[in-house]
């Protein structure tokens, strides 16, 4: 490699910024990425690092600032015109053509943008054999996808962002849904890409996964960069580790033994969920007593949500989950959610164009009048600021307003155990103040039982009485929060 | 593409055409006009499954494009006296022109959007005819008054030989590297654009040509009947037909969608004595189908083979 090509960035973005109506998902991003460099952009979920991903390839269209490839501004172009200049993305989610081999899945990628191109020339077939042997598919490409294991899914993908010979490569969480063999394998590839001479641009969750690869990482945080540097600097980063596991943990928790129960109220026993070929769950095991705050922390992509979904009754899934000594398996979501098993999920779930009010009596529309405006007027107690919201339509509200009433609605239904998934997504810490006095309050005042799932540990030790780990599918750790700094903490970024 | 002469496809389809042409030496005049008909839907089944199988797009007014050609070839040789071949040829462009114009701003909008512009097309056109009956006969119907043939042998063979060539052209032009494209703007609008594809540009081109094979279609169909009316080419009810026919022959297959057209013309008239019951029998076996083999009558002979 020459001085000119190491030298000078092959892609600058200067000022990149990406606002969804009122939410503001990338803020005055800047990055320099050079030829034969591997670059990681990181961040916790809903730190923006996706969108600003999409905004450089042209998917989303950024709102203001320059991306600069080879000296030309191409912010604000269509993705099929970028991809052109010689980007290729690889996606975390694919939908290959089923019913094509593996070889014509990895032609589309190769075929010219033209409406003349009636039969595919040899040429073609020559180069996406020599693609296919390139990423590990020499022998299955007279397979069709749904014959494949998932990793020969994941290549694939790689195969179709790097058939054009692009000199920058986007891709979006590496190895999500891979065994450790196959990370080795996949890091492997990205790394021969490097060393090919292209620019490789890697979007994570974590700096841990990455570290091995990268060159140098940006971490981001409500859509604005913490730091750069190398990977070990970035990990030992003050305001990086604060995001992540936050500063120092105060618990209060009560110990397992305080809880009357014999039989724990919820108890989920060896299950285990795929999704396809994918693994999501693998024998986990947890249980919640009458009155308990439990909080599952794990980085994004664990399992977490798959393990409340399964809990909710959305999944299909091995082992059981019982409940009050009744077996879960085959009541529908409707009737679990009923039964006083009621989950927040991570996206809200809101229904945008109704009011606040209208969100809330929906949640208690199983409630008898009086009831409802006894359970309404104990929750505007707990959240004011939906009192004074009422009129308004959700999808107006702020994202720690939106937060308040999705939690809001769910306690609307009266629930016996709470299922909060990562209450904090993307909100700012003064709203996360807001949210954990409201939770403590109700620890304080209320016999209910919350199960939290969390990836931000300040947020999620203070009120538990006990902690799950779950990492890559399985629970790795379980104990009481004051251990969890000494003994899970470490491992954990 | 070589290999589609070699499969078992190319042959059962080989031996159809072979068989169908055969029929008017010992078949009677009536089915032959039976199944000149179904032909004629057979090719706008097939038209509108390179829409909905490929791009992925749900055109719910397949008789706006077959009405526009249908009419113009009508009206051209009503009023002015061309000849038909003329009014055939100018009713195709006129469908090609109208299917553009209303495909480029429809194509901007998203989801359900597009198919309700597409439904809403076929009300101002049914609208338009009734309004302007000067021109356009209202509702009783445009008299045409040249026809194809009077010979139902040859009519047979027209219908035929125009739906084997519709057949063989969107076939293959489904299984080129267009129609791999189109797939894949279909399945993944997002992904295909990041590979580098213009979805508009693929998602029109295949608008035209159904545009254009429905236009032609339905401009045939007119001088084979010797009239148009709102009810033979314009109505929802048979768009809503036409849909049935793709969807019940296999989505993707397009091949699978003229099976189905002749399959739905031919059931129904089967079933005429049965009276008012015929469209109702037919109805639920089509439902039964949508709802227990979504992949329709070839779409799940092909995805079995693609299985093994």
């Amino acid at each position: 490699m020459d001085a000119t090509t190491t030298n000078a960035p092959v892609l600058e973005v200067r000022g990149l910024v990406k606002r969804f109506g009122g939410l503001t998902a990338v803020k005055n991003l800047s990055l320099d990425l050079r030829a034969g460099e591997i670059f990681g952009l990181i961040g916790p979920n809903g730190s923006g690092k996706s969108t600003a991903m999409k905004a450089i390839m042209g998917i989303e269209r950024p709102t203001a600032g320059e991306v600069i490839f080879q000296g030309e501004n191409i912010a604000g172009l269509p993705a099929h015109k970028i991809a052109r200049k010689g980007f290729g993305m690889v996606f975390q989610h694919s939908r290959p053509l089923n019913r094509q081999t593996v070889l014509e899945n990895i032609m589309v990628a190769l075929l010219p943008d033209s409406l003349f191109m009636l039969f595919a020339d040899k040429a073609l077939t020559e180069r996406a054999k020599w693609i296919a042997n390139r990423v590990g598919l020499g022998a299955v490409t007279d397979r069709r996808p749904p014959t494949l294991p998932f990793a020969d899914l994941r290549r694939l993908e790689l195969a179709k962002a790097i058939a054009r010979d692009p000199k920058v490569v986007l891709v979006d969480e590496p190895f999500a849904g891979l065994t450790l063999a196959e990370v080795g394998t996949f890091s492997e590839l990205i790394r021969s890409f490097r060393d090919e001479g292209r620019a490789v641009l890697l979007v994570d969750h974590n700096v841990k996964s990455v570290a091995a690869l990268v060159d140098r990482v940006l971490a981001m945080y409500l859509g604005e960069e913490i730091v750069t540097g190398r990977a070990d600097e970035v990990m030992r980063n003050e305001t990086v580790r604060r995001v992540y596991l936050g500063g120092a943990i105060e618990t209060s928790a009560r110990p397992e033994t305080n809880f009357k129960d014999k039989v724990p109220l919820l108890q989920v026993e060896n299950v285990s969920v795929f999704y396809g070929k994918a693994q999501a769950l693998e024998n986990v095991s947890i249980h919640v007593h009458q009155g308990e705050f439990v909080s599952v922390v794990g980085l994004n992509g664990a399992g977490k949500t798959t393990l409340f979904n399964t809990i909710s009754g959305f999944l299909p899934y091995s082992g059981d989950i019982v409940r009050d000594g009744e077996k879960l398996r085959g009541t529908s979501p409707a009737r679990i959610a009923r039964s006083g098993i009621v989950q927040c999920p991570e996206s809200r779930e809101l229904f945008g164009e109704m009011s606040v009010r209208e969100n809330l009596d929906l949640g208690g529309q199983h409630l008898t009048d009086e009831a409802r405006e006894k359970q309404l007027a104990w929750l505007f107690e707990l959240f004011p600021i939906l009192k004074e919201r009422q009129g308004q339509l959700a999808q107006t509200l702020s994202g720690g307003e939106q937060q308040m009433l999705a939690i809001g609605r769910a306690l609307m239904m009266q629930p016996k155990i709470l299922i909060l998934d990562e209450p904090t997504l993307g909100l700012a810490p003064v709203i996360l103040e807001l949210l954990s006095k409201a939770l403590e309050k109700m620890r304080q005042t209320t016999p209910i039982t919350v199960l939290l799932g969390e990836q931000n540990v300040t947020f999620a030790l203070p009120h538990a009485d006990r902690v799950y780990v779950l990492e890559h599918a399985r629970i790795v750790w379980e104990g009481d929060p004051g251990r969890f700094a000494a003994e899970a903490g470490e491992g954990y970024l | 593409m070589a290999d589609f002469f070699k499969s078992r496809l190319f042959f059962v389809a080989l031996g159809i055409v072979i068989v169908a042409s055969t029929l008017p030496l010992y078949v009677s005049g009536y089915i032959l006009g039976l199944l000149t008909v179904a032909y004629y839907f057979g090719v706008f089944a097939m038209s509108w499954d390179l829409l909905f199988g490929f791009a992925g797009e749900v055109n719910f007014g397949p008789t706006f494009l077959i009405g526009v050609g249908a009419y113009t070839a009508g009206i051209l040789n009503n009023q002015y006296g061309w000849s038909v071949y003329l009014c055939i040829v100018l009713g195709a462009m006129a469908s090609v022109v109208a299917g553009f114009v209303l495909a480029l701003p429809a194509l901007r909008v998203r989801g359900p959007y597009f198919g309700l512009t597409t439904l809403v097309a076929v009300l101002m056109l049914q609208n338009f005819i009734v309004v302007f009956a000067d021109l356009t006969g209202g509702e009783i119907g445009l008299t045409i008054p040249d026809v194809i043939s009077i010979d139902a042998g040859v009519n047979y063979w027209i219908a035929l030989g125009f739906m084997t060539i519709s057949g063989i052209i969107l076939y293959g032009l489904s299984q080129s590297p267009i129609g791999l494209v189109l797939q894949a703007s279909g399945q993944d609008p997002v992904q295909a654009g990041a590979l580098g594809f213009n979805i508009v540009k693929h998602k029109l081109a295949a608008f035209i040509v159904s545009a254009f094979f429905s236009g032609l279609s339905g401009a045939l169909l007119v001088f084979y009947f010797g009239t148009a009316s709102v009810g033979t080419v314009v109505d929802i009810a048979v768009g809503v037909q036409v849909i049935v026919a793709a969807v019940l022959g296999g989505r993707r297959t397009v091949l699978g969608a003229a099976l189905g057209a002749i399959f739905l013309i031919v059931a129904g008239e089967f079933l005429r004595p049965t009276g008012e019951l015929a469209t109702f029998i037919v109805s639920t076996v089509a439902l039964l189908v949508i709802l227990f083999f979504p992949d329709g009558f070839l779409g799940a002979a092909l995805s079995r083979e693609a299985r093994s």
